[in-house]
């Protein structure tokens, strides 16, 4: 597996006039942990949601998993099955239960009949250590109990790669441990990921790369130990000295 | 992986396909086929039904008030003349012809009043003594009798000032009402609770027209024999109480978006029950709820053409009046209506535009 | 522990909280005494009887439109029963309408394509700030004014017949094969049920998901036209008819009934479009991007995620309207349709019972609010989304 899970070929992407976006070249390989770091408004997340469509991109190429991303809607979803996406808000659907969470994609994407569907929701659950919270309603959990069920429902649909968009921005700090140990744990699985964060730990720790962007470019990339002791760029030492000095 | 430094690149505009017109087009109108279609549909749908609306409302329009021109249009054109002919009855009612200038001047104060009171700017004790000295006004130039103005009794008051009058009247009486049945409801004595929610949920449910009837059939068997009371009177309160049961409903949930933390801290300072609801819990409910008041005097402002039902000749029954008893100018009713609706809608529509902007721009210091 | 001491005085809040609901209730009887006393007085003066036992006189008026019979020597109860039958008629006529066409109108203001989207804006901006009583007024004029006369009915698609005089329609004749028709659609209905069952249970053990709407659909219809076949496929259809003068025969509607049920569904639907965009407008924008980052479809999406957090939010404003419809349809006594307050202004005119008519009228309508009040009630109590 040679090839690149995801390559980035000059992509922008302009919301209105405004480039967001301008001439991404990345390539991603298969089972290859990255995280991407950078001042709010550099265009971290709307990279990653360019992946899975979430964001349409004008210019360039970019293909996932061998397929290219264009408006087809079948290409699109073709993609949205391989690709798990953790959000910031946790976005669990608050009519169903945390087991009804998960097997909703599973059944109705992926034609897995109710039973098996259960054991595997249920298994994921375990992973994520909130087994005993299935038959509850998300809005009666705390926030990391919620982020790590928003964990386990990507992994139902065994995704090959996982999409975290600042997956911890919203908790309070100590739920922030219980969500990073999970995808530290996921992380050794094997699963492709792309992770924007502010943690800079879990990069050290985890990260086969990190990435800084900055104005919608991505400005460097290197190995964690490389990047964290002699960033290249004026602009990565600025943002490096700001976030690392508390 | 591409260590190298990386050379900046600079912000440029969007490829041409996806900005300006076509563009937008694009978007808009033709995202998809069902759009497209969506498009054509609506757009012939125009094409064919516009110009024979606006041929007919304009274009071969009359607007002289001349009865043998409209009726030889024979309605293939708007017979505007009869707005032209009877402007001064359907906006003043009966009200004398040579004194009308008392309620256009008299209407013109209220709208003024109304405008000034949204703004928090302006709000304090003087508002309240404006709107009293500004309400006996408008009777004085109504009624007459002093000041040499001709005396003019309530029974031919009529039309828009006649709107005006009932719409704001009943809100400006039916607040304090409303206030004080919104803090019973939240009271924790039953007794005065449970007055308090029969009353409004008794108002709530049952139709205007029904209150109406009440207030004009209903008080004066009220009364004690041999006393009556003016029908406008009776109306006025029929329709008091009515706003003032979905008012209370109103001021009840700004009281309940209120913190318990305010309730609190005004007990641990010491103040009693009536001193702290003037003083601390009122002001921030009743800012809180300046939007959906509004709301609730546009919606009084259209219930008062329910009183056509009952007799009394406001803007909807001065057109009755106007038209109804005239052989020669009954057949263009519809353009009477179109006059009166857009007389209403004008209304409306602006005083819920402006209270939108008030909300926006001057009342920002208490924005949440 | 001695229990806290009563303390009978003026300052304890306890007394003065009793003190202020005595008076208050005091005050509030001695007020009803004083109306009551007026009344009977002068009830007494002008010689009006009171009671109810005027409602099983004749009432010696008749009524223009009803759906059973009714003629002048029938006693007012049987006129107020008309008069609600009336009303309900017209609210459920209106509320259909109103929901249909409000929906797509609030729809219609969230879509991409330009034109529609300011059309619907535009609708709900005009009709919202008209009052309902001017609209009902146009359009009974316009159909009374625009429509041709009985002789020169307009005749849009067979056997629809629209003229000065209301709407003729055809009514299917009344034939022993029709109730065999209704018994297969019954049972249509039963099979269409077992058949989603069935399928919602095969998509839970296999996975695979079965069509659930359009063979149920076809169910029905196929009950329906097999009762219809085995029932002697009775077609006779009591057409109306246009001869000289007028259009005899089917089933008709007066002018009075279009006016109102048109007039109160365009009004409403405006207030049911705000709702709609409001209650679609109100699910985060994050669950529809979840719904589509976990692979579902536009069509799954709307139908797992988005309707059901929606419709939680729309339907108690919704049964709102429709009560508001209800209440507004007693403006039918401006267009002449008589409805129950159209017969009880009758009635009151008549016998000057004031006080029992308007007691009347307000106890049913009292009751409709209620009884809808409840339902909501237990609706959101049912369907409330469980938080903490």
């Amino acid at each position: 597996m040679s090839e690149p899970i995801i390559v980035f070929d000059k992509v922008s992407k302009w919301y209105g006039d405004f480039h967001a976006l301008r001439d991404i070249n990345l390539a991603v390989a298969h089972g290859e942990r990255i995280v991407i770091c950078g001042p709010s408004g550099s265009g971290k997340s709307t990279l990653i949601r360019c992946i899975n469509a979430l964001e349409e991109h004008q210019e360039g190429k970019l293909t996932v998993d061998g397929i290219e991303i264009t408006d087809v809607v079948k290409a699109i979803e073709a993609v949205r099955k391989n690709v798990g996406m953790v959000f910031q808000q946790f976005n669990l659907f608050p009519h169903l239960t945390v087991l009804e969470n998960l097997t909703l994609a599973p059944m109705w994407v992926g034609r897995v009949p109710k039973k098996e569907a259960d054991e595997r929701a249920m298994a994921q659950l375990a992973r994520v250590r909130i087994a005993e919270q299935a038959g509850t309603y998300p809005l009666q959990l705390s926030g990391g109990q919620q982020q790590r069920v928003a964990i386990a429902r990507s992994l139902c649909m065994t995704p090959k790669i996982m999409l975290f968009d600042e997956p911890t921005s919203a908790l309070d700090p100590e739920m922030i441990k219980e969500v990073l140990d999970v995808m530290i744990e996921l992380a050794g699985m094997g699963i492709t990921m792309l992770c924007v964060t502010h943690e800079m730990g879990f990069a050290r720790s985890v990260a086969d790369r990190v990435i800084f962007m900055d104005q919608g470019q991505i400005v460097e990339q290197n190995t964690p130990t490389e990047f964290f002791a002699h960033p290249k760029s004026e602009r990565t030492r600025d943002f490096l000295s700001k976030i690392l000095s508390h | 992986m591409d260590t190298a430094l990386h050379t900046p690149v600079i912000a440029r505009p969007p490829p041409a396909h996806h900005v300006g017109v076509l563009a937008w087009l694009r978007k808009n109108l033709f995202a998809d086929w069902k759009n497209a279609l969506a498009t054509l549909t609506v757009g012939a749908m125009l094409v064919y039904w516009l110009p024979p609306l606006v041929d007919w409302a304009i274009v071969r329009a009359v607007a002289t008030p001349d009865n043998d021109a409209c009726r030889a249009l024979e309605h293939t054109g708007a017979c505007w003349g009869v707005i032209a002919e009877k402007y001064r009855l359907i906006l003043f009612g009966r009200y004398p012809f040579d004194e009308q200038w008392r309620p256009l001047v008299a209407t013109l104060l209220m709208v003024a009043m109304l405008v000034a009171s949204c703004t928090r700017v302006l709000w304090s004790r003087w508002l309240i003594v404006a709107w009293i000295a500004v309400l006996a006004v408008f009777f004085v130039l109504m009624r007459g009798g002093i000041w040499g103005l001709t005396p003019v009794e309530t029974a031919r008051w009529g039309g828009v000032p006649l709107t005006m009058l009932l719409s704001t009247l009943s809100i400006a009486a039916g607040f304090p009402i409303a206030v004080l049945v919104a803090l019973g409801r939240r009271s924790h004595l039953p007794a005065i609770r449970a007055l308090c929610i029969v009353y409004v949920e008794l108002i709530r449910g049952v139709p205007l027209i029904s209150v109406l009837f009440m207030a004009s059939f209903m008080f004066p068997l009220f009364m004690p024999p041999g006393i009556t009371v003016d029908v406008l009177i009776r109306v006025l309160v029929g329709i008091t109480l009515f706003s003032a049961a979905y008012l209370a409903e109103v001021v009840r949930g700004g009281l309940q978006a209120i913190p318990k933390g305010q309730h609190e801290a005004a007990a641990a300072m010491g103040l009693s029950y009536w001193q702290t609801q003037r003083k601390i819990v009122l002001p921030q409910a009743l800012r809180m709820v300046v939007p959906s008041i509004m709301n609730s005097f546009i919606s009084t402002f259209k219930d008062t053409s329910l009183v056509t039902i009952v007799s009394l000749y406001d803007l909807t029954g001065s057109l009755a009046l106007a038209l109804g008893g005239d052989a020669n100018w009954r057949q263009f009713y519809l353009e009477g209506y179109l006059f009166i609706g857009a007389i209403y809608w004008l209304f409306c529509f602006s005083m819920s535009r402006y209270s939108q902007w008030v909300e926006r721009h001057l009342n920002v210091g208490y924005a949440r | 522990m001695r229990s806290k001491r009563r303390d009978w005085s003026w300052r304890s809040r306890a007394v003065r909280g009793l003190i202020y609901q005595l008076v208050a209730v005091a005050a509030i009887t001695a007020a009803i005494w004083f109306l009551a006393h007026n009344t009977l007085e002068n009830m007494r003066v002008r010689g009006i009887q009171s009671g109810f036992g005027f409602l099983t006189q004749p009432a010696g008026f008749d009524i223009g439109e009803s759906i059973f019979a009714f003629d002048s020597a029938d006693p007012y109860w049987k006129a107020f029963l008309v008069g609600l039958s009336n009303t309900l008629r017209a609210a459920l006529v209106g509320i259909v309408l109103t929901t249909l066409l409000g929906t797509l109108i609030g729809i219609g203001r969230l879509s991409r394509n330009f034109l529609i989207r300011k059309l619907c804006t535009g609708y709900v901006e005009l009709i919202r700030n008209i009052p309902v009583l001017i609209q009902l007024l146009m359009w009974y004029f316009v159909l009374n004014e625009w429509l041709p006369p009985v002789a020169d009915a307009l005749n849009p698609f067979p056997g629809i017949f629209l003229s000065k005089s209301g709407m003729s329609f055809p009514v299917p004749e009344w034939e022993h094969g029709h109730l065999v028709t209704l018994g297969g659609l019954a049972l249509g209905v039963a099979a269409a049920w077992l058949y989603r069952r069935w399928a919602g249970a095969a998509f839970l053990r296999t996975g695979i998901p079965r069509p659930m709407f359009w063979p149920a659909l076809a169910i029905v219809i196929i009950g329906a036209l097999l009762g219809w076949v085995a029932g002697g496929s009775p077609t006779a259809l009591e057409m109306p008819i246009r001869n000289e003068l007028n259009v005899s025969g089917g089933g008709a509607v007066t002018p009075e009934f279009l006016a109102v049920a048109i007039g109160l569904s365009v009004y409403t639907a405006a207030f049911v479009a705000e709702i709609v965009r409001s209650g679609i407008q109100s699910v985060p924008w994050g669950q529809t991007e979840a719904a589509g980052a976990l692979g579902l479809s536009r069509g799954q999406s709307l139908k797992l995620v988005l309707l059901p957090q929606a419709l939680r939010v729309i339907i108690p404003p919704l049964t709102n309207q429709y009560l508001n419809l209800t209440k507004n349809s007693s403006l039918a006594v401006a267009v002449g349709y008589p409805d129950l307050v159209s017969i009880a202004n009758t009635t009151l005119n008549q016998t000057g019972r004031a006080v029992e008519c308007i007691a009347v009228l307000m106890t049913v309508y009292l009751t409709l609010s209620l009884l809808t009040a409840a339902l909501m009630n237990w609706y959101n109590a049912r369907s409330a989304i469980r938080e903490r």
